[in-house]
């Protein structure tokens, strides 16, 4: 124990430890600090005790209140779905089309559908619901296969062109790399082009447009503006799932283009469905 | 070096007994606790009529609505700067009035200090002035002693529940949450923060006092930055009262007995036989002449120690722990009215009028202590926040937009060409009714705008709420506005029927946005 001494300037008596000539002074400090802080050790190792906290070889103690996040989220979750049981129920009884005119259901499938979509949707479609190439964008005003909010359910329910639901929509288009010769191509694409664009060469474009009504009218339609009943595009639009440049649309007629979606019905909830389908319906293209 | 006995690392708290003292600083200071503990406790019960669907509380800070209510002032969450805006006033005030008058908050309006002074006037009331309350702290626990003490904490008790009871009345209606709190079915959430609110108002104006300045409040450190020289504050006029010491009573006597042995010698022999009687322990003359033997003014009475609430002696000079209460300076005046010398021994003072004061002259005015650049500064940046609050508060329209262009994606291509943005706009009523509102765009460009799902440009939004509307702003094929990067656009909103508009600025992004 290192001899004390009593700090000159200040009278103070310092605690004797002493670095490079600079000694520490001794001003005590109240004793209900310390009392303080012997209270915060005791009320942490209660606190180790009441929740999880030590560290196990297989996992950590449970703690004698039994708290767990993961049981309070559960809880959590519970208390909103009983919170929100009412609405659920008026939207899987609701009549879809005219579901806007209740603003307050409305509302709520819209908010609950953004949520599905974000979780379920956004992964091919875009979390804005933009899509990509070969995903559709569902903010425009073009549907390959029905934009009003019944067609969009039954989408969304049994999929597209997917093996695992019998009503899943269905069409496949030819792969007409097999049937067409390459020139053969290269007209009809310039006939495709021609429909929406001003910048083509016209006369191979009536050559394509011979090679269009033997091989594509029948689904696309003789002026090339699609046909839902087969998902089959509008050719004539500005709006293009694949691109809507020479090589792409050869590439699309030689080999033909299978898009998948699967069917959501056995995932999500009835209500789920309702919301997500009013979400989409709701994002600008809605019919 | 030394032979004194090791001090400790740890120190209980010495107890502090302030007397009982009467002056102009301790009624101002009963009128300052009267004042704020007013306006504390009252103002949750004073009604303002908002009309039906609003409440009618004046101050009401309603949580669960996201609303705060001041008056006639009724501030959205968005509009929280104003509340922050009077947090910086205050700051800024508080910088103003440390600089030139030293700790008045924590000397006057603290609420550690109003409650702490509260509660010893029910000490005092209870177990008597500073010495009975010696006596009773170093007297055994006898009946006596336990009825006192359990009285004294009882009566704290119930200012801390009706302190803490105070505080939870600003969150929600008072009269019902009052009858809700009795009838024992108020929201846990109430009696929580009325039970921690009274175990603190308890334990810190009952027990800690002058702990929580010294210990806990950062203020005392902070201040040290505001003041200088210039800054009135409470002082001791060392070379006034020094060299102190009681002997001064002596020799003012021995004065007086000398005079009075020369006008008795003056006025004949005969009387000058009487000359020791009236001061018959003193001798008839001083030891040394009387202008030899001045003494300050300070005659060590303990007044000024025995009534600070912080345990300090001011004669000490400048010190963390001082709160500028003043009481000393009460005390002394007092005691100097009674041993007829000036007041003002211990006043309030600018340190720098120190040696002025030394060598006898006039102290500087007060005026130009006060008035210096760091006020003038501070007094000005106030003000400054100020007037923008008020311009903020007096250009708010009862209507509101805030628009949050989509850019996710950045546009949409129509199956006509047409580019179309989305923009996602709230749209506010802050009036009592249900207002329609009418939505419209100016640019330079050719732009049309849409609502989603409904066919007009008309939104009906109910009273004091918000409505969330997609809008859709697009440009034809042909036009540039579809082809350009950006085109500047700026969306209005009109109530119909009050005729106000409103209306914000954004953007509009074409086939060349990147």
């Amino acid at each position: 124990m290192s001899k004390r001494k009593t700090d000159e300037v200040t009278g103070v008596e310092t605690t004797g430890h002493s670095w490079d000539g600079i000694e520490e002074l001794n001003n005590p400090l109240p004793r209900w600090w310390l009392w303080t802080l012997y209270l915060c050790i005791f009320w942490g190792i209660l606190y180790t005790i009441a929740y999880p906290a030590w560290p196990m070889i297989s996992g950590a103690t449970q703690g004698v209140l039994g708290w767990s996040t993961r049981a309070n989220v559960a809880a959590e979750i519970t208390a909103h779905e009983a919170a929100n049981a009412e609405l659920v129920t008026q939207l899987v009884a609701a009549d879809m089309p005219t579901l806007p005119q209740d603003a307050d259901l409305n509302r709520y499938a819209i908010a609950r559908g953004g949520a599905v979509f974000r979780a379920n949707c956004s992964q091919c479609h875009g979390s804005g619901a933009a899509g990509a190439k070969g995903y559709p964008n569902l903010l425009d005003d073009d549907w390959l296969w029905g934009g009003d909010i019944d067609a969009i359910m039954t989408t969304v329910r049994h999929g597209i062109r997917n093996t695992l639901d019998d009503d899943a929509r269905y069409s496949a288009m030819p792969a007409f790399g097999d049937m067409l010769e390459p020139a053969e191509i290269d007209a009809v694409v310039e006939h495709v082009v021609s429909l929406s664009s001003s910048d083509f060469d016209a006369a191979l474009a009536e050559q394509g447009a011979v090679v269009f009504a033997d091989n594509c009218a029948s689904c696309h339609g003789e002026a090339g503006l699609g046909n839902r009943e087969m998902g089959a595009p509008n050719l004539a639009d500005a709006i293009w799932l694949y691109g809507g440049d020479r090589a792409t649309l050869h590439t699309t007629v030689e080999q033909a283009r299978f898009g998948v979606m699967p069917p959501w019905g056995p995932r999500l909830k009835e209500a789920d469905i309702r919301a997500v389908s009013a979400y989409v319906h709701s994002l600008g293209g809605g019919e | 070096m030394t032979s004194q006995p090791h001090q400790p690392l740890y120190a209980a708290r010495t107890p502090i007994f302030p007397r009982r003292v009467n002056g102009f600083f301790r009624r101002f200071k009963w009128w300052i606790m009267a004042v704020t503990l007013g306006i504390y406790y009252l103002t949750p019960w004073l009604r303002w009529d908002r009309g039906a669907s609003l409440p009618d509380q004046a101050v009401l800070i309603d949580l669960a609505n996201r609303r705060f209510y001041f008056l006639w002032i009724e501030i959205w969450p968005h509009e929280f700067y104003f509340v922050a805006g009077l947090l910086i006033m205050a700051g800024l005030g508080l910088f103003l009035f440390t600089s030139a008058l030293g700790r008045v908050w924590c000397g006057y309006t603290c609420p550690q200090t109003v409650w702490t002074d509260l509660f010893l006037l029910v000490e005092r009331w209870i177990e008597g002035d500073r010495n009975a309350r010696l006596r009773l702290h170093k007297a055994n626990w006898s009946l006596h002693k336990w009825r006192l003490r359990l009285s004294k904490w009882a009566v704290w008790l119930m200012i801390s529940v009706a302190t803490g009871g105070a505080w939870v009345f600003y969150f929600t209606d008072a009269p019902t949450l009052l009858r809700d709190l009795l009838r024992f079915d108020a929201h846990p959430a109430a009696y929580i923060t009325i039970a921690i609110l009274t175990a603190t108002t308890f334990i810190f104006g009952g027990f800690l006092r002058e702990q929580v300045c010294i210990y806990m409040c950062p203020w005392p450190r902070i201040q040290a930055a505001m003041m200088d020289p210039d800054t009135i504050t409470v002082a001791y006029r060392d070379w006034r009262g020094e060299p102190r010491g009681k002997h001064n009573v002596k020799n003012r006597r021995a004065a007086e007995a000398q005079k009075a042995v020369a006008e008795a010698q003056a006025a004949g022999a005969g009387v000058a036989r009487y000359a020791g009687t009236p001061y018959p322990n003193l001798p008839a003359t001083p030891a040394k002449p009387v202008a030899e033997n001045a003494q300050g003014d300070c005659i060590d009475c303990m007044a000024c120690v025995n009534v600070c609430p912080m345990g300090i002696d001011i004669r000490n000079g400048q010190q963390m722990e001082c709160i500028t209460c003043a009481l000393c300076i009460d005390a002394c005046d007092d005691v100097m009215a009674r041993i007829g010398k000036p007041r003002g021994l211990i006043d309030y003072l600018a340190l720098s009028d120190e040696p002025a004061e030394r060598a006898g002259a006039a102290p500087k005015p007060l005026w130009k202590h006060v008035l210096r650049p760091r006020t003038i500064l501070y007094t000005a940046l106030w003000t400054l926040v100020g007037v923008g609050l008020l311009y903020a508060l007096f250009i708010r329209s009862d209507i509101e937009l805030t628009v949050s262009p989509v850019r996710n994606p950045t546009f949409v291509v129509l199956s006509d060409g047409t580019v179309r943005n989305i923009y996602d706009v709230r749209l506010r009523n802050k009036a009592g009714e249900a207002r329609t509102f009418r939505l419209s765009l100016t640019s330079e460009d050719m732009l049309q705008i849409g609502l989603e799902g409904r066919d007009t440009l008309s939104v009906t939004v109910p009273a004091d709420t918000t409505v969330l509307q997609r809008v859709y702003v697009s440009a034809r094929a042909g036009d540039p506005a579809a082809s350009d990067d950006t085109t500047p656009l700026r969306l209005w909103v009109e109530d119909v029927t009050a005729q106000i508009r409103a209306s914000k600025a954004t953007t509009f992004n074409g086939r060349g946005a990147k």
